[in-house]
Parts: structure tokens; sequence; C-alpha cells
């Protein structure tokens, strides 16, 4: 059976993702701090449909663990998603390097230790795929979550340049811009509707996505024209925006 | 997140702060530091038992545990629906011990209410069949508890609307089939008389109830439509059926997509709906093999059908008075046809003894049927109240939107016992609902 790797298992997101990728018999490889936390999701998964699931402690940010981390899997997997991330609290960050450091390690430092080391396996092996969960966030800077925003911006930059390197080495990288997901981590946030997908449509379109081997996905179309505006607002205008 | 909830009623609506988790440990600190929760699964009861300032959604908290298919045992996070399980444990030959008429309820949901399915003579509720189960209580300390451990936590989770905690894990039996069919026998009874003398003499079969016309007068008053089964055997079924015994054919959801407006709704309307529904069975007996679906679930066929009720919402009344008062049930089905505001069907059927601390069902017959809300109807729905208080009947509580305080108290026998246990369990009103506020459970 083919098989899929979830980084950062442990989120509403990934736990969609993964049993997306379960219904259409993928074993499951899920990966999160405390692997022990992903029990019961190990067991859903293997009871629902039936496929084996395995469970493993990762850390983002142990950057030394990861080469170890990836060895120690049951098999390369045929697809890596990574799809852990750090909100944060932006206020905080500004004034609080520990908390601007977690927000920079979990969304990009940490995914560029892992994904370096996917990316040489699949190289060396000429197949695979890896999808990277960034975040409209990282399209533009703005005052509201610019360190989230930033760090995502280096991981869209990251994955557009993987994709370009590992073309040639016939592996596909997927980037995934959700915009806004009823999740755990947005609950606090009062989001519009039309604009907020759920996870399970998420975990659709990047199953989807993936399968088509798109390059760029905006899981809601709105948000590809609603970067695209945000994207050219001229800077004079922009910076005196409050968003 | 602020959010505008209501229960399948579609009354009362309110602003609730909703949380959810996926972790043990997220709700346990959750628990510990918030005040005014309430947990709410699917959102399936009928009226205010799980609307509070603080909602503790359990949808995301939906992982299967464990599935014993040899023996029969499910355990389950309490967040799983009820059709998820089924579409599980179904194909391997087993099926759920009881269920109430819609398969979306959470597990959880279940606990809370103590639901009653069509086999309640025979099976009990869902009380029965629990082995054991998780319950976080109001001080975020996760407790296990089973009839014969922690009894009295046990007893008052169990039909308790979540006032002693969250549930959040069920280990259940399950009940072995053969077929995902059932074979059903429609008997059309003349009369309230005729259906009751109906449920006597069918009360072997495993599962049964009745489609009661609440509007009909005179000789023809309580006409119905006795509905019996039993999980149907291999040889029962179709050559075609035969091959895939345990698989249903796929079937294409309806759905109502928007509020419908309310005087779509009249006596008119649902006198001729019922005339349509009773005569549609020209035999006066039918007997024949249907998938499990529309036979447990004929009304989740039609995706969100409470919209038919209009934008004001309704509530279900649903009452059980003790067998030997039958001139009770007359006195309120009488009340109820000659005000007219009865609608579409309601459902009719007779209660197995039952021993519990505070779960709704008790031996005797139990009536269910929707009301829209509109002016006057809470003050006819007291009067009715007053009724079945004289016979020594209850009101379910995961219908219940409105039933005034004194009620509860006066009908449910154990009340003081169960607020005592909740007390002891719900710290500093840690747990507290709409309903709890007002009949006084909590505070």
């Amino acid at each position: 059976m083919p098989s899929v790797l979830i980084l950062g298992a442990g989120s509403d997101m990934a736990m969609a993702i993964a049993r997306e990728y379960a219904s259409h018999q993928y074993d499951i490889q899920l990966a999160a701090r405390s692997g022990n936390a992903l029990v019961p999701l190990q067991q859903d998964l293997q009871i629902r449909y039936n496929v084996t699931a395995s469970v493993h402690d990762f850390d983002a940010a142990a950057f030394d663990s990861h080469a170890a981390f990836f060895a120690s899997l049951p098999a390369v997997p045929d697809i890596t998603i990574c799809v852990f991330g750090y909100l944060g609290d932006q206020e905080k960050a500004q004034r609080d390097w520990s908390e601007a450091a977690r927000i920079i390690h979990t969304n990009y430092t940490g995914a560029v230790s892992i994904l370096n080391i996917v990316a040489e396996a699949y190289a060396q092996r000429g197949s695979g795929l890896i999808a990277g969960i960034s975040s409209v966030a990282g399209e533009r800077g703005r005052m509201s979550n610019y360190i989230y925003g930033s760090a995502k911006a280096g991981f869209t930059a990251y994955l557009s340049g993987l994709r370009n390197r590992l073309f040639h080495a016939r592996v596909h990288v997927i980037s995934i811009q959700p915009g806004f997901v009823n999740t755990r981590m947005t609950q606090h946030l009062t989001l519009p509707p039309l604009l907020t997908a759920q996870p399970e449509a998420v975990a659709k379109a990047v199953y989807n996505g993936i399968r088509k081997k798109k390059n760029v996905l905006y899981v809601k179309w709105h948000w590809k024209y609603i970067m695209l505006i945000i994207r050219n607002i001229p800077e004079g205008i922009f910076k005196k925006l409050k968003l | 997140m602020q959010k505008r909830l209501a229960n399948w009623g579609n009354y009362p609506a309110i602003a609730s702060e909703e949380t959810s988790f996926t972790q043990e440990d997220q709700l346990r600190t959750f628990v510990s530091n918030h005040k005014d929760l309430i947990a709410r699964g699917n959102g399936r009861c009928y009226g205010d038992a799980s609307l509070g300032k603080h909602s503790i959604s359990m949808l995301r908290y939906d992982k299967i545990l464990q599935f014993d298919t040899a023996n029969g045992i499910l355990e389950t996070q309490a967040g799983v629906t009820l059709d998820q399980i089924l579409d599980i444990i179904v194909p391997k030959g087993w099926f759920l011990p009881i269920t109430p008429g819609t398969k979306f309820i959470t597990v959880g949901g279940a606990v809370a209410s103590d639901v009653h399915g069509k086999n309640h003579h025979v099976d009990g509720a869902f009380s029965n069949h629990i082995i054991d189960m998780d319950v976080i209580t109001g001080d975020g300390n996760t407790i296990t508890c089973a009839p014969d451990k922690n009894p009295d936590l046990f007893w008052a989770t169990c039909g308790g609307m979540g006032l002693t905690g969250v549930v959040t894990r069920v280990k259940f039996d399950l009940k072995k089939i053969e077929t995902a069919y059932i074979k059903q026998t429609q008997i059309k009874a003349k009369n309230l008389e005729d259906v009751i003398r109906l449920f006597e003499e069918y009360k072997h079969y495993t599962y049964s109830m009745a489609w009661i016309d609440c509007l009909k007068k005179g000789d023809a008053f309580g006409r119905s439509i006795l509905i019996v089964g039993e999980h149907a055997k291999p040889e029962e079924l179709t050559a075609k059926q035969r091959q895939a015994p345990l698989t249903l054919p796929a079937k294409r959801k309806l759905t109502v997509p928007f509020n419908l407006p309310s005087f779509i709704l009249n006596t008119l309307t649902v006198k001729i709906f019922n005339w349509l529904y009773y005569n549609k069975n020209l035999k006066r007996e039918i007997n024949n093999v249907v998938p499990y679906e529309p036979f447990f679930y004929p009304l989740d066929a039609i995706l969100h059908w409470n919209r038919g009720y209009g934008k004001a919402g309704f509530v279900q009344y649903q009452f059980v008075l003790p067998l030997e008062h039958k001139d009770g049930l007359v006195k309120i089905l009488q009340r109820i046809s000659d005000k007219g505001w009865g609608s579409f069907l309601a459902v009719l059927k007779v209660f197995g003894n039952q021993d519990s601390l505070i779960s709704f069902p008790m031996e005797g017959y139990t009536l269910a049927l929707d009301f829209p809300v509109r002016k006057g109807l809470f003050d006819f729905l007291d009067e009715l109240d007053e009724i079945v208080l004289q016979y020594g009947g209850r009101l379910y509580l995961s219908k219940d939107a409105r039933m005034k305080q004194e009620v509860f108290w006066k009908s449910y026998p154990n009340a003081e016992k169960f607020a005592a246990i909740v007390k002891q369990y719900n710290h500093n009103n840690t747990f507290t609902s709409l309903q709890s506020e007002r009949l006084a459970l909590t505070k």
C-alpha cells in the first residue's frame, strides 16, 4: 500500500488529512511532538479504514533529531505532508524573543530542517511527493501577524525553490495556502464564514491537489484573488492600513 | 468563537462562546479554568439542555478507540456520531444496542440523554449497555465510572444532561446481526384502544412503535399504524440482497434548504398529510423486509427537516405515563386533538420497566409530538404538564425547552438525590446550561 507521512499530526487539519488519505487506503505515519497523544487517532484510522497507521515522536524545533527520526520510519513514505505550524501571539513575539523564536522555528526553520532530509531521500530515489501547508499570511506582512507571516513567507519561498530543484529529479512539491480554517488554532478568532474552510474540506482539497500535482493550491478559490489584490496594494497605501 | 447556537427545535437560540478540543488534557485544563460550561454534541436534543454561556463542542473528539469484532464491544471518544459508528460496525455484523430515531447524535449525547429506542421494552435504554465510561468532572479530573465503579457518578451521568461533567470516553456492547435489513410488519389500528391492544399483542417483537394521528376525532380517535420489526435473517432476504447481506444500497439524501414559512403548516395541511400517511397502507397488515435506515431513521433521509417548522422553531413534547393511566393518555390526546396545534404524525410507544436515577423512561406509554412555537403554546403545554403530573408521568429533558421548574421537581422522584450528586461532582457550578438554570438544578 502507498504511504503518507504527516508531520505535525496533532492538529485538526492534520487529523482530517490523515483520515482522507486513510479513506483512500494509504498507510499513515503520524508524527508529532508527543507521539503518545496520537494513539487514539492511530486506532481510529486502523479501525475505520482498515489501514496500517504508526505514531512517531517528532519535534520540529529539535533539528538534530530529524535525520534519526526520518531513518526510523517503517518505510520511506511516498508522500510527505508538512502540516505543523504555530500562530503564536504577535504582540508577545514583538517583545519576547522566545515567542518569536518559537514562531520562526516551528513555521520555518524546523520545516526546512526536516524537508531538507526528506528532499534528499526523494531526490536520490527519483520519486516522492512533498506537500507543505503554508499560509496566505506569508504573502504580505501585516501588522497583526507579521512574525508568523514572515516565517510562512520564508516557508513559501523554500517550497517554491524546492519545487524548482526537485522537478529535475522527478519529485513534485506542492505549496498549499489554506486561508482561514476553522480549527483549534483559530477558535479564538471570529472568522468570515464565506472565507473559512472546514478541516475536512482542506483535507479533500489537499488530497485532490496532490493527486493532480498542482504547484500552488488555494483551498478556497476566493483567496487567490483576495491575495492578488492585497499583494498589489501600493506600499505607500498599505502601510497606512491597519491590517 | 462567539456563535449563535440552537438545538434541533431551533428554539431557543442563544449566543455562546464555543470551544473545541482534540486531546483530553486540553479539555481538562479548560474545565479547571472555566465556569458555566456545557458539553454539546451534534445539537440534536431539541431544547436548551446543551445550550449555555460556554459550550464545549465535542465533535472533534471523535476517535474510535477499540472495536472487538469477536465479542461486539466498541470503545469510542464521546464526540463520535452514531451514523459513523453504523458505517463501521454494520459491515462486520454488529448493530447499536439502542438507537433513537436519528443517527446524527453523538455517543456522549446518547449517555447524557440516556436515549431509548423502539426496543426499550426488551433492551432498556443506552445506560443498560455501557461497560464503563470516563467523565471529566468540575475539578478537571477524569473519573472512570460503571454500574459497579463510582456508581453514583455513573447513574447521575446517564440521563444527567451533562451536569455531572463532560463524558469523554464510552465503552459499550453491541448487538449481533446477520443482515443489515429489518423484517417489519405494519398494522393499521382503527383507534387508540385498538393500538394499545396491538402493542400488547406484539410485545414479543424486539422493535415496536406507532405513528399516531393526533388530530382525528370521534370513532377514529387515535388511529395509528403500529410498526414492529426484527433484524432479518439471511434466508428472509432476496437473492440479490443475500449476496451482500450486511451492505445497504447507496441512497440519495434530500434536504430542506431553508426555513419554510410557518403558514405552510396548519391544521388543514397536517390533516391531509396524516390522511395520506394512514391511507397509503391499503391493507390492514403489510409485511416486508426493508434496509435498517428507513426503519430506524425515516426522518434522517430529509436533512434539516426541522426547517419545515419555520424560523420561530418548534418544541417537541414528549411525556411518559405509567401503564395503569391509559385514561391520562386519552385525556391528553383529546386536549391535543381539540386544540388542533399538533403537527404531522406523533409517535406512541410502550416503555418497559427501567430502574434508573434520572433517566426519562419508565414502564408506561410515551407520546412525542411536535408543536411549532406560537403565541399561547407554552400556556397550553403548561396545562398538559398538569395532566402529566396528575397521572404520575414526566417529560423528557432532551426534548424540553420550557417546562416550569416545579414540574420537574415534582415529576422526577429522584430529583433531590440527583441534584445532590451533581453538586458533589459539579464543583462551583462548572457546568450549567439554560435548562439547568431554568429547572434550578444548578446555582
